[in-house]
């Protein structure tokens, strides 16, 4: 039974006119597909990893460490692979065009980080803790607090964008996206508090562990 | 265990827009291309706040090739349209020429995932995946030549439907 969300899902009103309404059709995987982009150090920098050091100054809110582990669904660690996360700021707002909330930006929230996991899958950030936003999806609508994750994988097959949601959000109940998910998988976007992880008089500290699709089907062709 | 996809939401281009996104080589690279095309939604209207990823082999109809990134990331603009550079896929053992083709959107739960095939090559006959698509449907996987390369537009829902794969 899969995970992922039905494209339909009424609930999250932007499904109705984009998703297909065709059965997707099966595909032999071949090379295309179970190959994947090695992009390498290249995009990234280590300071890309820490979202709070926007133009000279820290960013405004509860700092937090995100940390985690990506596998594949044999429990292999992902290593190596570009993971991107964009987010809200402490204030609930995006550092975007078309974001007209009512609350402040903060010039040193960056709002988005990168980075490569290592030779075990791990990786970290370190971020503010996002807002509440209100969205015009339904009445009184606001997104529970959430961090936007991107993850290649190994290969095409096992591209992954989801989103991180925090423990015990009052949210949660009412809001769509989160509940496009079947209930038995909902809790594999929510991270864990993790106290290991908090840093002495500076952060809390969260977990987040993502597991990919596997990657083991057949090439359809002979090399 | 797999964890679930969720939408890119609206500001997806914070976190995924990079200035070389569209390049998958440099813009005088020598064969080089322009794939170029629209994403439209159920009714009709241009979708603003899409992604288009392509992945694809080089002209040797390799992967990993060297000095050849073979991934493409380019945005929708405000009139839907997306554009990426680079140099046509050979042919692949057994399949014609194609390059993977995902789209995130707000509103798309999980992305989608298609095939662009080149509408100027003979092998498309034969091609074992193409086989499998309904002749009606197959015209929405054939990119159309056009003067500085090919066109591959993209309808998400609706009557020209895009032909999309489970993978």
């Amino acid at each position: 039974m899969s995970a992922h969300p039905p494209l339909l899902s009424p609930g999250y009103k932007s499904t109705i006119l984009r998703a297909p309404s065709e059965a997707p059709l099966l595909l032999a995987q071949s090379m295309t597909e179970l190959t994947g982009p090695v992009l390498g150090e290249g995009p990234v920098a280590a300071a890309d990893a820490d979202l709070t050091l926007g133009q000279g100054g820290e960013a405004q809110g509860q700092r937090i460490v995100v940390h985690g582990q990506v596998r594949d669904a044999d429990g292999r660690p992902v290593r190596n692979t570009l993971l991107e996360v964009w987010q809200a700021n402490a204030a609930g707002r995006y550092l975007h065009k078309w974001d007209r909330h009512d609350a402040p930006l903060d010039p040193h929230f960056t709002g988005l980080g990168r980075t490569l996991t290592d030779a075990d899958g791990h990786y970290r950030f370190v971020t503010v803790k996002p807002g509440a936003y209100p969205w015009g999806n339904h009445p009184n609508a606001w997104r529970p607090a959430h961090i936007h994750f991107s993850v290649f994988g190994q290969a095409f097959t096992q591209r992954l964008v989801t989103q991180m949601y925090f423990p015990d959000d009052p949210l949660f109940r009412y809001d769509p996206i989160y509940h496009s998910v079947p209930e038995f998988a909902r809790d594999r976007l929510v991270a864990a508090f993790d106290l290991t992880a908090t840093v002495e008089l500076w952060a809390l500290g969260f977990r987040f562990d993502i597991v990919l699709s596997g990657a083991s089907a057949t090439p359809m062709e002979t090399r | 265990m797999s964890t679930p996809s969720q939408t890119v939401g609206p500001y997806l281009s914070i976190g995924l827009t990079w200035d070389s996104g569209p390049y998958v080589v440099s813009p005088d690279a020598p064969g080089a291309v322009w794939l170029r095309g629209e994403i439209r939604d159920g009714a009709g209207e241009v979708v603003q706040d899409a992604l288009v990823e392509t992945w694809q082999a080089g002209p040797s109809g390799e992967f990993h090739t060297a000095g050849f990134r073979g991934f493409g990331r380019c945005p929708t603009d405000d009139d839907g349209r997306w554009a990426i550079r680079t140099l046509k896929p050979g042919a692949l053992s057994g399949q014609a020429p194609h390059i993977a083709v995902t789209v995130f959107a707000r509103g798309l739960l999980h992305r989608v995932y298609t095939r662009l095939y080149f509408a100027d090559e003979p092998a498309n006959e034969s091609d074992p995946v193409l086989a499998t698509v309904p002749a009606t449907r197959r015209p929405t996987l054939i990119a159309a030549r056009t003067g500085d390369g090919y066109r591959f537009d993209i309808t998400l829902q609706g009557p020209d439907e895009t032909v999309f794969f489970a993978v």
